[in-house]
């Protein structure tokens, strides 16, 4: 019985552990750049940058997070938000064009990246009411 | 046999549970406005700067120490290590340990976080609004965090924003 057990377990966290190499968890191998872009990326119409991160801290702020670091020239901020679990969010915004800005947000999830579309619909959501303004599919 | 599926069947639902991104993680909470305001005070000035050089001060005051700074976006963030012990907690423990239960873990030391973000609000700009934001993780004697979380407690922001006008006055700022 002892030994089934032992074997079930072994069993299991192979499959849970599944056969990643260090290399595809460094670089995230297996998600497509075109595809995970276009989830995380909003376009807003503005160009002032220097409101839009002061607004994307505050609602990440309102979200729950604490504010990480930001800078201004680059137009970044990350986040950590902690409730028994760790979610860690970097936000990126930069010049499109002469009238817009991209807004790019990518999340963490305790050790696992966030590929789902929802959570960052949800996110894009909450920062439209803050911004006023409409997000816009960037692609 | 049966046991064994059992087991293998709840050890992958856990697993699976705990990978997934709450649904709520990212959505508004319906407390998220009180949480603001309670995190939040206005002040009657238009240099950011001097703020932000005030709550470093306030920051200091507390212990903390500063991670980061962006001056051009009103933001401060630090933090400070601290003993997590609690009497409740060791004297369950040497209860246990009496009782023959061996060596449980107890909460050990603990990470406390505080960020400052300060942002010009109000017609033509006229105030400052400061909001303060404080987290902690807390890990065991046998290095596990026990606990990670916002901390929202709203005598802490009362205490916190009372020192903070007291700052003011020390510095002499006409705020």
């Amino acid at each position: 019985m002892k030994s089934k057990l032992g074997l079930v377990l072994i069993v299991c966290s192979f499959i849970v552990i599944g056969c990643a190499t260090t290399q595809q968890r460094l670089l995230d191998s297996e998600s497509s750049q075109v595809q995970l872009r276009s989830i995380q990326t909003r376009a807003f119409d503005t160009t002032d940058k220097e409101k839009t991160l002061r607004t994307i801290m505050s609602t990440l702020q309102d979200l729950g997070f604490v504010i990480d670091k930001a800078d201004a020239t680059l137009g970044t901020a990350s986040a950590t938000k902690l409730k028994n679990y760790a979610l860690r969010m970097t936000v990126n915004v930069r010049p499109r064009g002469e009238t817009q800005l991209l807004v790019r947000a990518n999340a963490q999830y305790n050790v696992q990246p966030v590929t789902d579309p929802e959570p960052y619909q949800q996110f894009f959501v909450s920062l439209e009411k803050a911004m006023f303004l409409t997000a816009h599919q960037a692609d | 046999m049966r046991k064994a599926l059992s087991l293998f069947l709840v050890t992958i639902f856990f697993i699976a549970g705990c990978r997934t991104i709450p649904k709520d993680a990212l959505t508004l909470s319906p407390e998220s406005l009180a949480e603001r305001q309670m995190q939040t005070r206005k002040y009657e000035t238009k240099d950011e700067g001097k703020i932000l050089s005030t709550c470093i001060g306030l920051l200091q005051d507390m212990g903390f120490n500063l991670d980061e700074s962006e001056t051009k976006l009103g933001l401060i963030t630090s933090s400070k290590m601290r003993s997590a012990e609690n009497a409740g907690q060791i004297a369950g423990a040497v209860i246990i340990a009496l009782l023959g239960g061996g060596a449980m873990p107890v909460d050990k030391e603990q990470k406390m976080r505080a960020s400052v973000i300060t942002r010009p609000v109000g017609e033509r700009e006229k105030y400052i609004a400061v909001r303060v934001t404080f987290q902690r993780i807390v890990w065991n004697t046998q290095g596990q965090a026990t606990k990670s979380e916002s901390l929202i407690d709203p005598a802490i922001y009362q205490e916190f924003f009372d020192k903070l006008s007291k700052a003011i006055f020390l510095e002499g700022q006409e705020i």
